[in-house]
């Protein structure tokens, strides 16, 4: 059998696709089934289906008007940048977006109340100490980088120079991101 | 570094496990994220190494993970990358933008870490046959040990934060890989598959995400992660699997009964292409393993044992073709070098 779309190659990919009722089958070769799955995938992503869950939410809502521009102080997205790509900045996000991202997480999931496990479950019986911040006392982003300039210095001392420019860069990225986010603030 | 893997076979390709008949794997994967560093779509290349560095610590003071293999990405050139993918051990995302990322495997290739894939870890546990409960208490144990050593991105709300909303709260996805050759046969698949997706199930193909079903095989996960309890997700992931599995059995025995000599046709004379090809391309060796396999699991071709089976598929690969070869191969080449390996490997069982 000859490929549907270019009548050239033999067809190797078989698709039946079922709207209202009606069966219609396509056969196509794999350059034409690759090229139509590639369509297909940019006619349809994922962000854009949670764009519009998102708007879906403001149409349901009616008067509510989103503020000029809503951004996560820690990493500086935007939640505009949010909706185009589909995918959140970091943690922080969550608190930064919580209004929104409540009514979302309950279109996608049906429920918006974790039930599963948690973190205070996670941690073992067993006799070894656990380093870093316990899980209840949510670290500051001020403590985030008193906590890599200890360790950073802590690098230096034990002459573990990769690890040591690694924390230098990761701090001077974090004070920036800092600067950046305190400038863009009303 | 990754060379040796070539002469193992992967944990979860044993052909063994509960109703194994039908059901190829069942796997589990967790997202989890550090707090307080950026996502990785979102991470500066800083802070991408640091959650590298942070996450390489752990893993070597994890017990379990004693004899594994961690690489980089950008230690390794293309083949090797889809090399693991092939083996299901990363995701072809995973793969194609591979700055800043890293992937462990433990010794026995039923646990696979990715480091700063869409989320900072995604850890994945992969087991032959149909058994979530095992694969989730291997792979509890583990997001334990991490959990022990890592603050993880966690409100007690939400759950788990993911970079995606769509993984938020536990971030767990469970899915069985299931072949289902008799009910594509008796064009009854479409109808299963409609009712899988009303029920929020996804189905997909071989290689998870983005990829259509293949030479039979579906697999299928759960689309919920916030809500529910692992167990629950986990146990209507069962609940509907073990229906699928009771509908092919049901379409084999009918396909056996009222068109036995077209059944057994179509199986011999695939076992013949297979044994006798000597060029072959890669989707025609899924489709006639397909039937092979199917001929062995209804016991009308005898001799064969499913592991070999399973082995073929993972083996007969684009990338695994050019590792046994150790050298570039054009798709010719491969077609012809693919028809051989089938050959030596059928053979020494007639």
């Amino acid at each position: 059998m000859l490929c549907n779309l270019c009548q050239k190659n033999p067809a190797t990919v078989h698709l039946t696709e079922i709207v209202d009722d009606q069966m219609s089958e396509l056969h196509l070769c794999d350059d034409c089934a690759r090229k139509k799955s590639i369509q297909m995938e940019q006619q349809f992503g994922l962000s854009d289906l949670l764009g519009g869950l998102v708007e879906y939410g403001k149409q349901l809502s009616g008067t509510e008007k989103a503020p000029a521009v809503l951004q996560c102080p820690a990493c500086g997205l935007t939640y505009e940048d949010f909706r185009k790509i589909g995918r959140l900045g970091c943690s922080e996000c969550y608190t930064s977006f919580s209004k929104q991202l409540g009514t979302l997480l309950k279109r996608i999931h049906g429920a918006n109340q974790h039930v599963g496990k948690m973190l205070a479950t996670a941690a073992p019986s067993g006799p070894a100490p656990v380093p870093g911040p316990v899980p209840d006392a949510r670290p500051t982003k001020t403590v985030d980088i008193a906590q890599l300039k200890a360790k950073l210095q802590e690098a230096v001392r034990q002459e573990e120079f990769e690890e040591a420019a690694h924390l230098r860069d990761l701090i001077k990225e974090m004070e920036n991101r800092k600067k950046g986010s305190q400038k863009e603030k009303p | 570094m990754i060379d040796h893997l070539i002469q193992h076979r992967g944990g979860w390709l044993k052909g063994v496990g509960p109703n194994a008949d039908i059901v190829i794997s069942s796997r589990i994967r967790l997202a989890r994220n550090i707090e307080g560093v950026p996502f990785p779509h979102w991470a500066k290349k800083p802070e991408a190494e640091h959650v590298l560095t942070l996450t390489k610590a752990v893993f070597e003071k994890t017990p379990l993970f004693k004899d594994s293999l961690y690489v980089r990405l950008d230690d390794m050139d293309s083949i090797d990358k889809q090399f693991l993918v092939e083996r299901h051990l990363m995701s072809n995302e995973h793969a194609v933008r591979s700055a800043q990322k890293a992937v462990l495997i433990n010794g026995e290739e039923t646990v696979a870490v990715m480091v700063n894939e869409e989320d900072h870890l995604r850890i994945q546990a992969m087991t032959s046959g149909f058994d979530l409960e095992a694969t989730w208490r291997t792979i509890n144990a583990i997001d334990d040990a991490f959990a022990a050593n890592l603050s993880y991105a966690f409100k007690p709300e939400w759950g788990f934060l993911t970079a995606c909303p769509t993984n938020t709260g536990t971030g767990m996805r469970g899915s069985v890989m299931l072949h289902l050759p008799a009910l594509v046969m008796i064009r009854q698949i479409n109808r299963v598959l409609e009712a899988i997706a009303k029920l929020s199930f996804t189905t997909r193909g071989l290689y998870g995400e983005g990829t259509q079903a293949s030479g039979n095989f579906f697999q299928i996960s759960n689309q919920v992660s916030l809500g529910q309890r692992e167990e629950e997700i986990l146990d209507n992931i069962k609940g509907v699997i073990a229906q699928i599995i009771e509908h092919e059995e049901k379409a084999r025995q009918a396909l056996l009964s009222d068109h036995r000599e077209m059944l057994e046709d179509r199986i011999w004379r695939s076992y013949g292409t297979l044994k006798n090809a000597h060029i072959i391309s890669s989707n025609e060796t899924v489709e006639l393993l397909s039937m092979l396999r199917l001929g062995h699991d209804l016991g009308i071709v005898k001799g064969l044992n499913a592991a070999l089976i399973n082995e073929l598929f993972i083996l007969t690969q684009p990338a695994h073709l050019q590792k046994i070869e150790k050298k570039k191969l054009t798709a010719n080449e491969r077609d012809v070098k693919r028809a051989e390996i089938i050959r030596e490997k059928l053979e020494v069982l007639s």
